[in-house]
């Protein structure tokens, strides 16, 4: 067991538990934002570097500072580690200058783009960026792919943090796409029209923290907080049929994945749950589903009155 | 005296060829090390003899040696690094060019005291030609039983195969060199783990560069403490220094570390001075990652002192003031070069050279790029320097691995020692596209901080 302090809180966390792991299991604003780290797939993370944190004092037995941040993704925690999230200007700093970096070359379009509400760069974008761009150049731009008839591709949009490559090459359990070419030219590919054609494709659309990926049974529908999301489950032969519904009245205009407070799948479902099981009929409700995400998916929900902390909301 | 200790038999008519090197007294080493030394002596001399990796960080070598794991019936790799792709570095080409035998006696001797038994060297494709010089020398090795089953009858095994890039720079870093010698993406890993515990195949490995492996040749004849009287405090041995720019005699020369930098810039031993009579305006010592030194600054330093060629005296100062040894590309530019247009240069090569990976480098160098081919066209603004000061300073130390870090020191000392040739650049946007701005003037440094 190591123990570690993050923004003054202390934790004891088993040995190898990332520092960002460690900051999840005390919760709260401490936690450092992450874009491309994903729990469930093996080797995500260290990409994006939002989740930048100060390491003040490195361990017990070696309290030197880390001379630069770290990724707290994937820097594991060592016994007595002191470590600054919030609490550093540095850290803030540079978080700043990620999303900067990150938003120079995404295209802006939350009006027309199926997940704002749900978008993890929104959210990000909207707590450390800034309101105005100092970028004055042209925005890159892909043409869009179709994945198969379910799925589009949208790479103007893509933050490229892996999650879709990992998803394919881990879940669906072959090696299907990657990223081809190199630095702001990369972009996710290789015959994918061709490539992407199992049951578990439609993971891809979950994990993709921005709206590279949507799901085209969906798209243009209507916007996620018109939509009231349901738990509900199936019967199913492939996954465990466990999703969350996202309706218009009675009518499903969507099927996600579970997904947890930091936007990660609980469970993964298959295909045939998410694009072609879109009547009432196929599944067994269990309820409204709470999204605990302060994103604008939560600003009308049922349970929780927005809280208060919102920047916006203060502001006004 | 000055001594050489890699490329003083350079010249030798056919020293690429074995017979040749042998009668020089090549493999002299292999004989030493696998008759009379165990694999710790070795590494022992190496740490004693106090040499530093000349790739480019100077790390340690012994050190780095003995880092190595050592798990049981997990196979180690010792990795030589000859993807030597740095702007205005090319050492390694020399050296591998006039005599491969060496660094093939280098990894023989380095792989015998990291206990390997499978080496490669990776080589950038772009040096195609002397793939084929290193695999026929490596041929010739095999002939002649320094390669293979049981070398010199010491029992001891060892299999070397040389493998060429495919011209990604990236591919120079350690991490991405071995996902790169795995067949993958040229991606560099996130560390931890380090490749002294999990590298190629996940097994513990050693990459060192061209150069120091060379270096373990005198290290393992002469020993380790004959080495380390060579150079001066913690700068050891020789040093390759590939020279280029407005000088007489561009070339490669091999220095005792701790030469001055006047002599080596101004004797007719070394680069011979400036070319044409001209006045020098700015010098890039180590490869085009290291900072850039306005021309008071060259020779001595913030202090005055005389500024060594040393890891320690380049770097007297900080980055405010110094610059690194680095890789030992050194880069001298007259009064007629434009630094903008540099600096804008070393950018679009750092641009087109980010693997993509995380995000402050892919996109930061990209920008960066922009904004300076803005400037160095007379379109610039007056806060189009502080905006590269601030991409810079968000790229620098948030990457990955120190691409980053090297896209962002180029620009920020070029903006910190030339920021009133920028602004001239700004100002006179329409006299900056029709001649260049000269020496910028000369300041002091009282109080060299940050």
């Amino acid at each position: 067991m190591a123990k570690v302090t993050i923004d003054g809180h202390t934790i004891e966390v088993p040995d190898g538990t990332t520092i960002l792991n460690a900051a999840r299991m005390i919760g709260g604003n401490i936690v450092p934002p992450a874009m491309c780290y994903y729990s469930p797939l093996k080797g995500s993370g260290g990409k994006c570097r939002t989740c930048l944190v100060e390491v003040s004092k490195g361990s017990e037995k070696d309290p030197r500072p880390m001379p630069k941040l770290v990724a707290s993704c994937s820097t594991p925690v060592m016994d007595g580690m002191e470590v600054k999230n919030t609490s550093s200007p540095r850290t803030l700093e540079a978080r700043k200058g990620v999303v900067e970096f990150l938003l120079i070359n995404h295209p802006l379009d939350c009006p027309v783009c199926d997940q704002a509400g749900e978008c993890h760069l929104q959210d990000l974008a909207f707590e450390h960026g800034a309101a105005k761009t100092r970028y004055e150049f042209d925005r890159r731009t892909f043409d869009k792919i179709d994945i198969g008839p379910y799925i589009k591709l949208h790479m103007t949009r893509c933050i490229l943090c892996y999650r879709c490559v990992y998803t394919a090459d881990q879940i669906t359990g072959s090696r299907m796409h990657g990223v081809m070419k190199r630095g702001d030219a990369s972009e996710i590919s290789t015959y994918i029209e061709k490539a992407i054609d199992n049951d578990f494709s439609g993971n891809v659309i979950d994990v993709c923290p921005v709206g590279a990926l949507t799901d085209k049974t969906f798209r243009f529908k209507s916007r996620v907080w018109y939509t009231k999301p349901l738990d509900a489950h199936r019967e199913c032969d492939k996954c465990c049929g466990k999703a969350v519904l996202w309706n218009v009245g009675d009518e499903i205009y969507r099927v996600t994945a579970r997904k947890d407070q930091y936007g990660e799948a609980e469970e993964f479902i298959c295909n045939t749950c998410r694009f072609e099981k879109k009547s009432m009929s196929d599944w067994i409700v269990e309820g409204p589903r709470k999204i605990d995400r302060h994103s604008v998916i939560s600003a009308n929900k049922y349970f929780e009155p927005v809280p208060e902390h919102t920047p916006l909301l203060n502001k006004a | 005296m000055k001594r050489k200790l890699l490329i003083d038999k350079a010249g030798v008519p056919g020293i690429a060829s074995y017979e040749v090197y042998r009668r020089e007294g090549g493999y002299r080493s292999v004989e030493k090390a696998l008759k009379s030394m165990s694999p710790d002596d070795v590494v022992e001399e190496v740490k004693k003899s106090g040499l530093r990796g000349r790739g480019g960080a100077g790390f340690p070598t012994g050190m780095k040696w003995s880092f190595l794991a050592k798990p049981e019936g997990v196979p180690r790799y010792l990795l030589c690094n000859a993807d030597e792709s740095e702007p205005g570095t090319f050492k390694d080409r020399y050296l591998m060019e006039h005599i491969p035998h060496l660094l093939i006696e280098g990894m023989i001797v380095s792989s015998y005291a990291l206990g390997a038994n499978t080496s490669y060297i990776y080589i950038r494709g772009e040096y195609m030609w002397i793939l084929h010089i290193l695999e026929r020398a490596i041929a010739e090795a095999y002939q002649a039983g320094w390669l293979g089953k049981n070398i010199m009858g010491s029992g001891y095994n060892l299999d070397l195969h040389v493998t060429p890039g495919a011209g990604a720079y990236i591919c120079g870093e350690e991490t991405a060199l071995i996902e790169s010698l795995e067949g993958k993406r040229g991606n560099p890993r996130i560390k931890p783990p380090f490749p002294a515990v999990k590298g190629l195949w996940g097994c513990p490995t050693v990459v060192n560069n061209v150069e120091t492996i060379a270096a373990v040749v005198p290290i393992v004849n002469d020993g380790g403490d004959e080495y380390a009287k060579i150079g001066i405090g913690r700068s050891t041995g020789t040093k390759l220094i590939s020279a280029c720019g407005n000088i007489q005699k561009p070339g490669v020369y091999e220095i005792e570390l701790g030469l001055s930098v006047e002599e080596f810039l101004y004797s007719d031993e070394y680069c011979g001075g400036m070319k044409n009579g001209k006045q020098l305006k700015a010098c890039v010592p180590g490869g085009s990652s290291v900072p850039i030194l306005p021309h008071f600054l060259v020779t001595k330093t913030a202090q005055g002192e005389s500024r060594l060629m040393s890891y320690e005296s380049l770097a007297d100062g900080g980055f405010q003031t110094g610059s690194m040894l680095g890789s030992g590309g050194f880069i001298v530019y007259d009064e007629d070069q434009c630094i903008v247009r540099n600096t804008w240069n070393f950018t679009r090569f750092y641009h087109h050279e980010s693997c993509g990976q995380c995000s402050p480098c892919r996109e930061g160098t990209g920008w960066m790029e922009k904004v300076l081919h803005r400037l160095e066209y007379g379109h610039g603004k007056q806060e189009d320097i502080d905006l590269l000061w601030d991409i810079q300073a968000k790229i620098e130390g948030n990457t990955i691995c120190p691409l980053g870090d090297a896209a962002a020191w180029p620009v920020a000392s070029a903006i910190r020692h030339f920021r009133e040739e920028f602004e001239w650049h700004v100002n006179e946007s329409k006299l900056s596209q029709q001649r260049n701005y000269g020496r910028v003037s000369e300041k002091t440094f009282v109080n060299a901080t940050a």
